[in-house]
């Protein structure tokens, strides 16, 4: 038995291989929940009644009407749960409210022969609503008190005295808006009860366990009777986390209530005004620094919008506040976080999971201080970087800390800074309307969950008479290539050819008991239970192999489905061989694996502990050009480098940088979700609730020149062969555009001007910064969220 | 009345008793052709793209890319469609081989991670495979240009220009497709990569033939009626007796109604094939451009022949859109924030009004009299719009949005300016998203005539142009920002109409 970082020569892992469902997915023929239904016959489709205030009581609910519209079936409603009635797993999420708690709530759904006439019966049932006072804003919420959940502090040192002493000092407030997950396939389920009398759940979700758990409750079933699969998703971000299973409890309701399969897809407006987001924060700093610019205190309160319900709030706030020092030592600190109760739809996982949001908050902070301390903003981050020996505020050291300055120093050559600064200098000084600037950021996130227990995974793996592999494990696949890895996984493991691995859907009744396929984490928990499961039928093999080859087990080599001893190859076994002769043996040739990360602890109540396996680092330069008669821009180019440990799998994971800094850019810059805070009948509603008004990154908003670099000789020992997580750290790397954003800006005005730029910062919003820095001021005097020296 | 059925990848499916309410997505998957799906149900993400057969003049067809969540399934009635599932050779899960070339560049480099809006993708990019006129760039690298040739200062290169590849490829080809996964690069690089078709790619051959002829299509079912008339003397007929009846060309707008406001229209007819409202004539003192030709088909063949008009149309929705939408339709349904109509209102355009008592010429500002709402009247049906020569010399269409690809105005200003001698002799300025309806800038107009085009004079006539319409606050922009675009268009315009002398040249 290896360790679990070490990998064997020539393995699979690491080699470049295209998403395995890549061919599927070209061809139009990888099937995706809602594909399913012209398979079933008698599928019914299932619509919600959305309640148009953004808080009132169900007074009265007719659902007769309804039941007189040709094709309508049945109209589902709170009496008609047998178990629970109850969408979440905080119990403040009820599947059927009596109480609207944000604008398009779902107070019942109709089950339709069509999906026709489900939306003509939803139209149909009658609902009077008593309007209740509502708030939106964080302002609104902040202002009336309205929290929920736990109020934690993440603390060290003396923040207080260490604010007094410092050289400079300076106080600031700042806003960023959400984020719609906007995963190109919405929620879906579709349920059916098959022939052996248990509810079948296909479901695109990244939590089946829970899904399942949900459905179960709802239903008032055991768990054993509801089989969940996720064949893939077209994308979930941290959106089809926990906001699934609700949905699939409406399916699996009306199909118990029917007996008949039910369809639940949500259009894209269901699935904007319905689902969760990524919460919008508040922050309220007061930052020190010494003469030359380090940092020495920071003071905060982070306030996230929740929205109406709990959900992952709480985790999401304890990541912010676990990530608001990003890659930078600071001495003393006080972070305050709590959780707005507002009528909004729930807030909830979304790539990052918090981290983005507390990040933003220092990246934010140094951008607006840098020229106040009269030092480029570039060299402020650099020369704040975490040391080797340092550790964050939560008391966790921060091993590898010297990565930092080494993928610093990498990326400033490989992206010619030097240069290019200069040409930007030169071309600001002859471009009156227009100007370039460039800026570079580092991400340093944790990975594992914070929540210890959910760090552990399982797998099924069966080897076949023909020495064929199948593999089941607990991870979702949304487009991350977690599928992918975990094939190369296998291959490398049982040292055969990647062909011969095939990967089965997700499904609950292989794999119980599983963790979301959240937190980067994936390939981690489930790449660690693969490769234990592999190692177990491997190690049995090798007694097989040991005795025909007249050699200790321990010395048999495993490769490209070739059985041979170390050393000499004289005698080669194929693994099919192989297989067949330990099936007369009576060799059992299928395992369960299992994995847990060692060495977690996390004191929630005391935010203190070492939650993170490990942390992932990374940096990125970008120049944008910025149009000063519009405020219109464009990202010229952008280079990163990136640590993924050893790459699994390179394709993949470039794939997950590029696109997770586009996501990052789209919610720094683009995305703008617009809600009616006005006094009016639609005070609550989502203004931007469709693809025409909330408007994603498309080609234009692609860096024209992007380079990506994986940070070479990585390895990370005690992760699956030498590997790091992926999926969320990338996000952050979109702050250098913001970043260079507010550069440029401040190439309108007078040099050394401090910049506020909002987020997002669309064109509307950088074209007043620019108006603002070539009216030559700073912030207005008295202005809140003016970065104040007290010096 | 003839069966109704559509050509999918080569196969005959009969779409008798189907509702004109349909989109030919839903018949498309109900058919088990799930490849295609749905991402908005508004033509904004292109993951439910398929490949039609248009003409391509009379005597061959092009494979053109359309939204098919917007358009109803009986609309294609006799026509041929290939979805992501006939492009490759084989059905099912298939080897590398039998990929199509546009496929194969999209596995191997990564294009796909979801996988949800590949198929869309796959057909977009490959109507641009198989484009007549593609080719390889001499020299091209594909790489953007090197940063200090990049941009006017102006900042026209700040605009949606074209940028293709070293292959020719058009990237606006896929300005209509949405991917939430992969941040565009490695579906950049398929692009880039692919080679011309071969000659015996069954696809490439198909475009020697014509499109297949326009089908008398009458649908009925329900209550929901689509008819698509044969001559102008059948559509007044039908209009005369129902003139509640929606006329659509591409559906680029009904669809949406149908889809996210669930319009039910009793009575549908298509005027996109009728070849009366498909012309394009250039005279010698106007250029008259029939109401039914798609965008991209008015662009191709104007050619660059109205400056004003190639920098409008990269800027109008996507290629998808364009594939399908009209000027007729996109002037007919009034919205202020349409993009033609300020673009036309710079041109001094007018538009031709046919019914069964003949045809009236109504300047277009002075067709839209209210929000939605115009001078056309029951049973008239707009049947080109014509453009009077000469030009003016000066022309610029701008448009202010959050993004640069395919997104709806917050403002669109275009602007037409004739110089001489250095003095303005004539202006015409068009406005949309600053009123109820798209609006000439008259004031401004007027400040400017007859007066040298000078930084004072534009900078002053660029202040009453803040003030022209009744801009609100809405999602897309605030008041105020509208109002001070107004200003800083003028402003920009007049910056690129003096940068022609500078060394910057816009790329």
């Amino acid at each position: 038995m290896t360790s679990l970082s070490d990998r064997p020569v020539k393995p699979v892992v690491g080699m470049t291989v295209p998403h395995e469902s890549a061919n599927l997915h070209a061809t139009g023929t990888a099937l995706y929940t809602d594909d399913l239904i012209v398979r079933h016959q008698d599928v019914l489709h299932a619509w919600p009644v959305q309640a148009p205030h953004a808080h009132a009581l169900v007074a009265a609910l007719r659902t007769g009407p309804a039941l007189q519209v040709p094709g309508v079936v049945r109209v589902l409603t709170a009496a008609d749960v047998p178990g629970l009635n109850d969408a979440g797993t905080k119990h403040d999420e009820p599947l059927f409210p009596t109480e609207v708690m944000f604008y398009g709530h779902a107070v019942c759904w109709v089950l339709g022969e069509t999906l026709e006439a489900a939306r003509l019966g939803a139209a149909a049932v009658e609902v009077d609503y008593e309007p209740l006072p509502s708030l939106l804003t964080l302002t609104e919420a902040m202002h009336a008190g309205s929290f929920q959940g736990h109020q934690p502090t993440v603390s060290r040192g003396e923040a207080d005295a260490a604010l007094a002493d410092a050289a400079h000092r300076f106080s600031g407030e700042f806003e960023c808006g959400g984020q719609e997950h906007f995963y190109l396939e919405t929620h879906a389920s579709f349920v059916y009860v098959d022939e052996g009398g248990q509810v079948f759940v296909h479901c695109s979700t990244q939590h089946p366990s829970e899904t399942q758990e949900i459905v179960a409750h709802v239903l008032g079933l055991h768990s054993h009777d509801v089989t969940v699969q996720c064949m893939r998703m077209g994308g979930g971000f941290g959106g089809k986390e926990m906001q699934p299973h609700g949905f699939a409890a409406i399916a699996a309701l009306g199909s118990v209530l029917t007996g008949r399969p039910v369809r639940l897809r949500l259009n894209r407006t269901q699935d904007i005004t319905l689902s969760g987001k990524r919460h919008p924060f508040h922050a309220r700093w007061d930052v020190g620094f010494d003469a030359d610019g380090r940092l020495q205190a920071l003071k905060a309160t982070l306030t996230s919008d929740g929205g109406w319900c709990l959900d992952l709030s709480e985790p999401v706030l304890a990541r912010a506040m676990c990530h608001i020092d990003n890659a930078y030592w600071i001495p003393n600190v006080e972070v305050n976080g709590r959780v707005a109760k507002t009528n909004k739809t729930s807030q909830t996982a979304f790539r990052g999971f918090g981290g983005p949001q507390g990040m933003l908050v220092m990246e934010d902070l140094l951008g607006r201080c840098a020229p106040l301390l009269g030092l480029d903003p570039g060299e402020l981050r650099r020369r704040n970087l975490y040391a080797p020996g340092q550790s964050t505020p939560y008391g966790q050291p921060v091993r590898h800390a010297e990565r930092l300055t080494t993928i610093w120093g990498q990326l400033l050559d490989r992206a010619d800074v030097v240069r290019r600064q200069e040409q930007i200098t030169a071309f600001n000084a002859a471009h009156p309307h227009t100007k370039r600037a460039l800026a570079i950021t580092p991400v340093k996130f944790g990975i594992s969950f914070n929540l210890t227990a959910f760090n552990q995974a399982g797998a099924l793996v069966h080897v076949y008479k023909d020495g064929s592999v199948l593999i089941n494990h607990g991870g979702t696949e949304m487009g991350q290539g977690l599928h992918t890895k975990m094939r190369q996984v296998a291959a490398t493991s049982l040292g055969v050819p990647l062909a011969t691995v095939r990967l089965a859907h997700t499904r609950t009744d292989k794999v119980p008991n599983t963790s979301a396929t959240a937190a980067s984490s994936g390939s981690d928990l489930n790449g660690g239970a693969v490769k234990n499961a592999c190692e177990q039928i491997r190690g049995r093999l090798a007694e097989v192999a040991g005795r025909r080859l007249n050699i200790h087990p321990d010395d048999v080599r495993f490769y490209d489905g070739r059985i041979t001893g170390i050393g000499f190859t004289d005698q080669v076994i194929p693994f099919a061989e192989l297989v067949h002769d330990a099936y007369f043996q009576r060799v059992p040739l299928w395992a369960a694996g299992y994995y847990r990360t060692e060495g977690l602890h996390w004191d929630s109540a005391r935010m203190q502990g070492e939650p993170f396996k490990y942390f992932s680092f990374g940096a990125a330069v970008s120049e944008v050009e910025v149009d000063g008669f519009t405020g219109a821009y464009r990202q010229l180019r952008t280079d990163i480098v990136h640590d993924v440990g050893d790459s699994l799998s390179p394709l993949i994971d470039v794939g997950q940088i590029e696109g997770g800094f586009v996501q990052g850019v789209g919610w720094l810059t683009l995305e703008e979700l617009r809600w009616d805070v006005s006094d009016g009948e639609h005070r609550g509603r989502l203004a931007t609730q469709s693809a025409s008004t909330y408007k994603l990154p498309s080609f234009s908003e692609m860096p024209e020149v992007f380079n990506v670099h994986l940070f070479e000789q990585a390895t990370e020992s005690g992760v699956v062969y030498g590997s790091k997580a992926v999926g969320e750290p990338p996000l952050m790397l979109a702050f250098s555009v913001r970043e260079a954003l507010r550069a440029a800006v401040a190439a309108f005005g007078a040099r050394g001007a401090s910049v506020e730029i909002p987020s997002p910062s669309t064109p509307e919003g950088i074209f007043w910064a620019v108006e603002q820095a070539r009216a030559g001021a700073a912030a207005p005097a008295g202005s809140e969220t003016s970065p104040v020296t007290t010096d | 009345m003839d069966s109704i059925a559509v050509t999918v990848n080569g196969r005959k499916r009969g779409c008798d008793g189907v509702s004109p309410h349909v989109r030919l997505l839903d018949w498309l998957r109900a058919e088990g052709l799930t490849g295609a799906k749905e991402g908005c149900a508004e033509g904004e993400c292109g993951a439910c793209a398929v490949l039609v057969a248009r003409p391509d003049g009379p005597d061959r067809s092009r494979w053109t890319s359309v939204n098919a969540c917007l358009p109803s399934a009986v609309a294609f009635d006799g026509q041929e469609i290939i979805t992501a599932e006939g492009l490759g050779t084989a059905p099912g899960p298939c080897t590398e081989q039998d990929l199509h070339p546009v496929q194969r560049e999209m596995v191997d480099r990564g294009g796909s991670q979801c996988g949800y809006c590949t198929p869309g993708f796959v057909c977009a990019m490959a109507a641009e495979y198989y484009r007549p006129g593609r080719s390889a760039v001499p020299g091209d690298t594909g790489q953007p240009g090197t940063a200090e040739n990049r941009t006017a200062d102006g900042g026209a290169g700040l605009d949606a220009g074209h940028a293709c590849g070293p292959n020719g490829f058009d990237l606006h080809a896929l300005s209509g497709n949405l991917c939430r996964c992969t941040g565009y690069r490695p579906i950049r690089d398929a692009a880039y990569a692919l080679e011309a078709p071969a000659d015996t790619d069954p696809l490439l051959q198909r475009q020697d033939a014509p499109a297949p002829p326009a089908r008398h299509t009458r649908a009925s079912v329900d209550g929901a009626e689509f008819v698509r008339p044969q001559t102008m003397e059948e559509l007044f007929d039908r209009l005369a007796r129902d003139p509640e009846a929606v006329l659509v060309t591409g559906a680029t707008d009904l669809g949406v109604d149908v889809n996210l406001k669930h319009a039910r229209p009793r009575l549908v007819l298509a005027v996109d094939q009728l070849d009366h409202l498909r012309a394009l004539t250039l005279g010698a003192d106007a250029v008259e451009i029939g109401a039914a030709l798609t965008l991209t088909e008015v662009e191709d063949r104007l050619a660059g022949r109205v400056p004003l008009l190639d920098q409008f149309f990269p800027q109008f929705a996507s290629r998808l859109i364009r594939n399908a939408a009209s000027f007729g339709g996109n002037l007919a349904t009034g919205s202020p924030i349409g993009d033609a109509a300020p673009a036309l209102l710079a041109l001094n355009a007018a538009v031709i009004l046919a019914s069964a008592d003949g045809e009236r010429e109504v300047p277009l500002d002075e067709f839209f009299t209210g929000y939605r709402q115009s001078v056309r009247k029951p049973g008239e049906v707009l049947r080109s719009v014509r453009i009077p020569l000469p030009l003016a010399e000066q022309t610029a269409f701008h448009k202010i949005s959050k993004r640069r690809f395919d997104d709806i105005s917050s403002v669109a200003v275009g602007v037409a300016i004739q110089l001489d001698g250095g003095t303005v002799s004539a202006v015409r300025i068009g406005l949309g998203g600053v009123a109820a309806t798209p609006i000439r800038a008259r004031a401004t107009e007027d400040a400017l005539t007859g007066q040298p085009w000078t930084h004072e004079v534009a900078a002053a006539a660029a202040a009453i142009m803040a003030t022209e319409g009744t801009p609100i606050d809405d999602l897309r922009a605030s008041a105020r920002y509208r109002s001070a675009m107004l200003e800083q268009l003028l402003l920009k315009f007049y910056a690129q109409t003096q940068s022609d002398s500078a060394v910057e040249v816009p790329r």
